[in-house]
């Protein structure tokens, strides 16, 4: 299988902050990278390299054959961007937004013109086609800016953040949209900071700190390495939080987590509902008085600390211990 | 597409999305059709009582200078516009297009210049009202909107030259007034400069303002031989110096410009 998207070493600073770091990854025709990653991890940055928004000060990368610096005019013809925040005109209808950008691309006025049609059907904004996008929801402006990126039918699409800051509701209906293109064949690069999202949407998930990436697989392969579920458990006494930690230990895959603030111990596992179970026991055989006990999904942050051993930036709560 | 007619084309594109905003923006809408029609009243009746210039109705007198004002302040839409772009993605939408970069700036440019059309037809509609009239040949007074157009043009590239410099509507905002008025004020455009004192009616006489106001004059008939003519060479050779602003605006405010876009929008 040929390489839609190659990245080799790529580095860029600016002044001071190294935003990439050697970052090196290729993505395969036809399949779906999320980089998972917190602010300031470098995503957006790699985005704009590969778009050709941005140069790299080292390193070499190509988007569907062509280098990133030497023939970006033509790459940019294979290529269709969704930013982080919708890049669209507001005073323009949904309509007008997409023909202009179907005539940027050469399409011609009638095709424009037709194709803009065509994706505010898909996108299930016909209703909406002639009001200016001033007055649509949030989810509807994103949903006008990926279509954006789908005016020419581009083989490699770059997605930056595609959900950040809508609602639950509005996000699950954009990533059905997402998983349908997908399913279309076309290549894509998302960015995204919910494990829940690079799980639902990638065949392959790189996790990116610091302009590196730490991790790369698919969503089991960094479940199994970070832990596929999470045990919380609260205890009522302070003086028993070491205790419990002990009984814990032998079901955790990762670091365990501790903030004692709250009496809380969190600890990463592989199969949830068994070790949830077993631990329970293990901490009522320890003479261990349990306030509250549950599973949860992993989170960005909760896969920053098993690997890393630090908090994403950005993280609210205070940890005083991350220890295995 | 071909290299020598892709900027032209995509800046067409981007010319009628600006048209389409304007169009939609009731702030730019007023700017451009309120603004003149306003002051063409405002001097016409205030100054116009006051003012006795020799041998010219007032109003024959002003129009011009009211004319070069417009321009003056309708360039500042290339400005303000590019900044409020430059504060949301849709730059970086452009730049992951296969279009031609310089279309941005050409379409933004060329969109003013519609606008600068549209209110030049308002305020000479509302000039001929008050009882503006031209004492030239038609062939002249073509020349003289078209010269006026010409100013427009090149004067909305330094504006976009500025914004880019400065990156933000505020700012620019602050910049294009304080630059503006005076520039508006101390010039010929609505009064006569020789009644000024001495170092106020040397930079009057040097201010393109003046220059191009003058050429307008001209060019409409609307000066007198009953006036004090200036001995300062842009009065004396209006229409020239007039001709040679715009090439220097355009030859140093084209490159400028176009190299302080790709350098705000690639940071």
């Amino acid at each position: 299988m040929t390489d839609a998207i190659t990245a080799d070493g790529l580095v860029k600073r600016y002044g001071e902050v190294t935003a990439l770091d050697g970052l090196s990854f290729s993505v395969p025709q036809g399949t779906v990278l999320a980089l998972l990653g917190p602010n300031g991890a470098g995503k957006t940055t790699t985005v704009r390299v590969l778009t050709t928004l941005l140069a790299p000060d080292g390193g070499r990368a190509t988007v569907a054959g062509c280098d990133v610096v030497r023939d970006a005019r033509r790459l940019r013809s294979h290529i269709g961007l969704s930013g982080q925040y919708a890049a669209v005109d507001e005073h323009l209808t949904g309509a007008e937004n997409l023909e202009m950008v179907g005539r940027l691309y050469h399409l011609g006025a009638k095709r424009a013109k037709a194709r803009a049609r065509e994706l505010l059907e898909r996108f299930d904004l016909a209703g909406a086609a002639d009001r200016p996008v001033k007055g649509y929801s949030g989810g509807m402006r994103r949903r006008i800016d990926l279509a954006g990126a789908l005016v020419a039918d581009p083989p490699v699409l770059f997605l930056d953040e595609p959900t950040t800051g809508l609602d639950p509701r509005a996000r699950a209906a954009l990533w059905d949209t997402i998983a349908e293109l997908v399913a279309g064949g076309s290549t894509l690069l998302l960015t995204t900071q919910y494990m829940e999202e690079a799980d639902r949407l990638a065949d392959q998930i790189m996790v990116v700190d610091h302009g590196r990436a730490i991790a790369r697989g698919t969503a089991d392969e960094l479940k199994d390495q970070v832990g596929g579920n999470r045990i919380e458990v609260t205890v009522t006494d302070a003086a028993e939080l070491e205790t419990a930690r002990e009984a814990l230990a032998w079901a955790a895959v990762g670091a365990m987590q501790t903030v004692p603030e709250s009496l809380r111990i969190t600890v990463p596992v592989t199969d949830g509902p068994e070790s949830l179970r077993q631990s329970l026991g293990r901490l009522a055989e320890a003479g261990v008085r349990v306030r509250d006990a549950g599973l949860r999904r992993p989170t960005l942050d909760d896969v920053y600390l098993t690997l890393t051993g630090r908090r994403a930036p950005g993280a609210d709560e205070p940890v005083q211990e991350a220890a295995r | 597409m071909n290299p020598l007619t892709m900027p032209v084309a995509d800046g067409w594109t981007i010319a009628r999305r600006n048209t389409l905003k304007i169009r939609r923006s009731p702030d730019l809408l007023g700017a451009a059709v309120m603004f003149p029609i306003v002051f063409v009243l405002m001097f016409a009746y205030v100054f116009g009582s006051v003012i006795d210039i020799p041998g010219v109705p007032y109003k024959e007198f002003l129009l011009p200078g009211i004319f070069v004002q417009a321009v003056l302040i309708s360039a500042q839409t290339t400005g303000y516009t590019l900044t409020l772009d430059l504060q949301k993605g849709i730059f970086d939408r452009f730049r992951s297009l296969p279009m031609a970069p310089s279309g941005v700036l050409i379409g933004q440019t060329v969109s003013d210049l519609l606008m600068n059309v549209a209110s030049l037809v308002v305020m000479a509609t509302v000039g001929v009202a008050v009882g503006w009239r031209t004492h030239s040949s038609p062939q002249e007074v073509v020349l003289g909107f078209a010269l006026l157009l010409l100013f427009a043009y090149a004067f909305s590239w330094f504006t976009a030259t500025v914004a880019l410099a400065l990156r933000t509507p505020e700012s620019f905002n602050n910049i294009a007034t304080m630059v503006s008025f005076p520039l508006m004020f101390v010039s010929n455009a609505f009064l006569d400069t020789s009644e000024l004192p001495a170092p106020l009616r040397v930079v009057a006489e040097w201010n393109p303002v003046s220059t191009f106001t003058q050429a307008a004059r001209e060019l409409f008939g609307n000066t007198s031989t009953a006036m004090k003519a200036s001995d300062a060479w842009p009065m004396q050779h209006a229409i020239p110096a007039s001709l040679l602003w715009i090439a220097v605006m355009l030859l140093v405010f084209v490159p400028l410009a176009t190299r302080l876009y790709k350098k705000a929008v690639s940071a």
